[in-house]
């Protein structure tokens, strides 16, 4: 990407304050103060305590949540409704239950208008590119976890979108098909060069994926307290570069960050039990 | 032991079809004049009088299906009437359950009308059907709408408004508009619903549609039972009533057959795959 070029997110001075409909008195601040960029081709993740608003953030990238106060701009342009250069893979399951794997997959083909033909084939290559080939007819509910994020992923990328958010896609997976998922999702992501923002509460998963890690303090009104570049060389391996000296440190440097914040989040969740 | 205790399929129907057998034999026994001195009734004729006797009962049914062959006509129109019923009040609670659903304004206005309606005793409403509508199909067909349209809509409400917010923010990120959201989201998600409420709504049109007959017509079972009745001819009335049945269960197992052909994508509890 040419230098110079406006990055592919720039959350300014975002802020998202919550009224309950029941008690229009109750209001929740999640986020305030956000400044956050994503340059075009980064892998920025975002980790921080549970409860702090991650998930926030990236429905506000989407569009699919309008911030209280604060601007989004996409590629330089100022975002309004849906961003429409976005995929989304959600946290939980996301798929229609009443299509089939290809019909989820040509879903957004089908959506734009691309004809049925080439939507099928398009939706086909890339079921075979994570490892589904022979299950295009498979139901969501035949399907096991892992294989439906796997069609999730398909479903996001067939779009071939400039940005990919990712809230946590790979949470609910055991830890061998993660690995998994993560190398297939890096290798597709260096070939490609998207704009990733990507939340996770796991240090480890965003420390082995990202370009940068981002840390968000404990809610309510959670914003960024520290920004760590990786450079940690690339081509990795999620799974061996987690014992290289590098790691290590950068792993200590960003806990000692978000220790106290991870501290403060559950301590604040203990109180509001009691 | 595998399968101690429960008997398999063949040997279950032959339980199921013993006990008829054996209910039958039962009704026979009983109502048979001479068969047993009469411990109820004054003489021996009455028992068969007030509950039929199976016979008679059976050579009805053969009369009309067989030999005179005359039931084919009134079946139709009870069928007819059943699917007019089923097929309005279904298309009709789609749409507003849709409708509703989608428009919160419209929902919390229509609300109390709604509650209102649903609570009322729709039967009551055949009298005036009959004025409105006349004495032929149109009458029944309107209550067993009245009867499908509220099941179908409840449904399709629920089913519209449970649809699951990650599927609809998901629809929305890969680019599906408004009108696509309805077609692609909405609208599968609320037929779901419908289907698993189809079994309750195409019987509910069927009793529309009987005790629309009965309470007034010129063709279709219900009337054949009202004839009977009205001639104190009880064999008639049950040869009625067991013609019917036999015919709510065959609808029952047409909606079953569609619903599997419908539903493939809806998961069902502990299913595998029986090899």
């Amino acid at each position: 990407m040419a230098e110079g070029e406006a990055p592919a997110i720039r959350l300014r001075d975002v802020a998202c304050t919550f009224v309950s409909p029941d008690a229009p008195e109750q209001r929740y601040t999640a986020v305030a103060d956000v400044g956050l960029t994503v340059g075009a081709g980064e892998f920025v993740s975002v980790v921080g305590p549970t409860g702090c608003g991650k998930s926030t953030l990236l429905n506000v990238a989407a569009g699919l949540l309008e911030p209280s106060r604060g601007d989004v701009e996409i590629f330089g342009e100022r975002l309004a409704g849906i961003n429409r250069r976005a995929g989304y893979m959600f946290q939980a399951d996301s798929l229609m239950p009443w299509r089939t794997a290809q019909a989820n997959v040509l879903a957004g083909l089908q959506f734009r208008g691309v004809p049925e033909a080439e939507a099928r084939e398009r939706a086909d290559a890339w079921l075979r590119r994570v490892g589904l080939g022979g299950f295009g007819d498979r139901y969501p509910h035949q399907m096991s976890g892992g294989m439906r994020k796997r069609t999730s992923l398909a479903q996001t990328l067939v779009l071939d979108p400039d940005i990919i958010l990712m809230d946590e896609p790979f949470s609910a997976l055991d830890i061998q098909t993660r690995q998994l998922m993560e190398n297939e999702l890096l290798e597709l992501w260096q070939s490609k060069r998207k704009a990733v923002l990507f939340i996770t509460h796991d240090l480890d998963e965003a420390i082995a994926m990202s370009d940068r890690v981002v840390v968000l303090s404990a809610g309510p009104a959670s914003h960024p307290i520290g920004e760590f570049t990786i450079d940690i060389p690339r081509p990795r391996d999620v799974a061996e570069v987690k014992s290289t000296p590098r790691f290590l440190e950068l792993h200590a440097a960003i806990w000692r960050v978000l220790r106290d914040e991870v501290l403060e989040g559950y301590r604040q969740q203990l109180q509001a039990r009691a | 032991m595998a399968r101690s205790g429960k008997p398999g399929r063949a040997m279950l129907r032959i339980w199921q079809i013993g006990l008829l057998l054996l209910v039958f034999l039962f009704w026979h026994v009983m109502t048979k004049p001479g068969l047993v001195p009469p411990f109820m009734f004054d003489n021996d004729r009455q028992a068969a009088f007030f509950f039929g006797e199976p016979l008679r009962v059976l050579e009805r049914i053969w009369a009309w299906f067989v030999t005179d062959a005359d039931i084919y006509r009134h079946l139709a129109v009870t069928l007819a009437e059943t699917v007019m019923a089923f097929g309005i009040g279904a298309i009709a609670g789609l749409a507003c359950g849709l409708w509703l659903a989608l428009s919160p304004t419209a929902s919390a206005i229509l609300e109390p009308y709604v509650k209102a309606a649903n609570a009322m005793p729709r039967i009551i409403l055949a009298p005036i059907f009959a004025v409105w509508f006349g004495l032929g199909m149109g009458s029944k067909v309107a209550l067993g709408v009245t009867l499908v349209f509220f099941i179908v809509f409840f449904n399709v409400y629920q089913g519209v408004r449970e649809v699951s917010p990650v599927v609809l923010a998901n629809a929305r990120m890969l680019g599906a508009s408004a009108r696509q959201l309805l077609r692609h989201v909405y609208l599968p998600s609320a037929t779901s619903w419908v289907f698993s409420s189809l079994h309750t709504s195409v019987g509910l049109a069927f009793v529309g549609a009987v005790v629309g007959e009965y309470l007034g017509s010129s063709q279709g079972v219900g009337y054949l039972i009202l004839q009977a009745e009205g001639t104190f001819d009880i064999n008639t009335v049950m040869a009625g009533i067991l013609v019917l049945t036999a015919f709510a269960l065959l609808l029952d197992a047409a909606v079953g057959r569609i619903e599997r052909r419908l539903m493939t994508w809806h998961p069902k509890a502990g299913e595998t795959e029986k090899l």
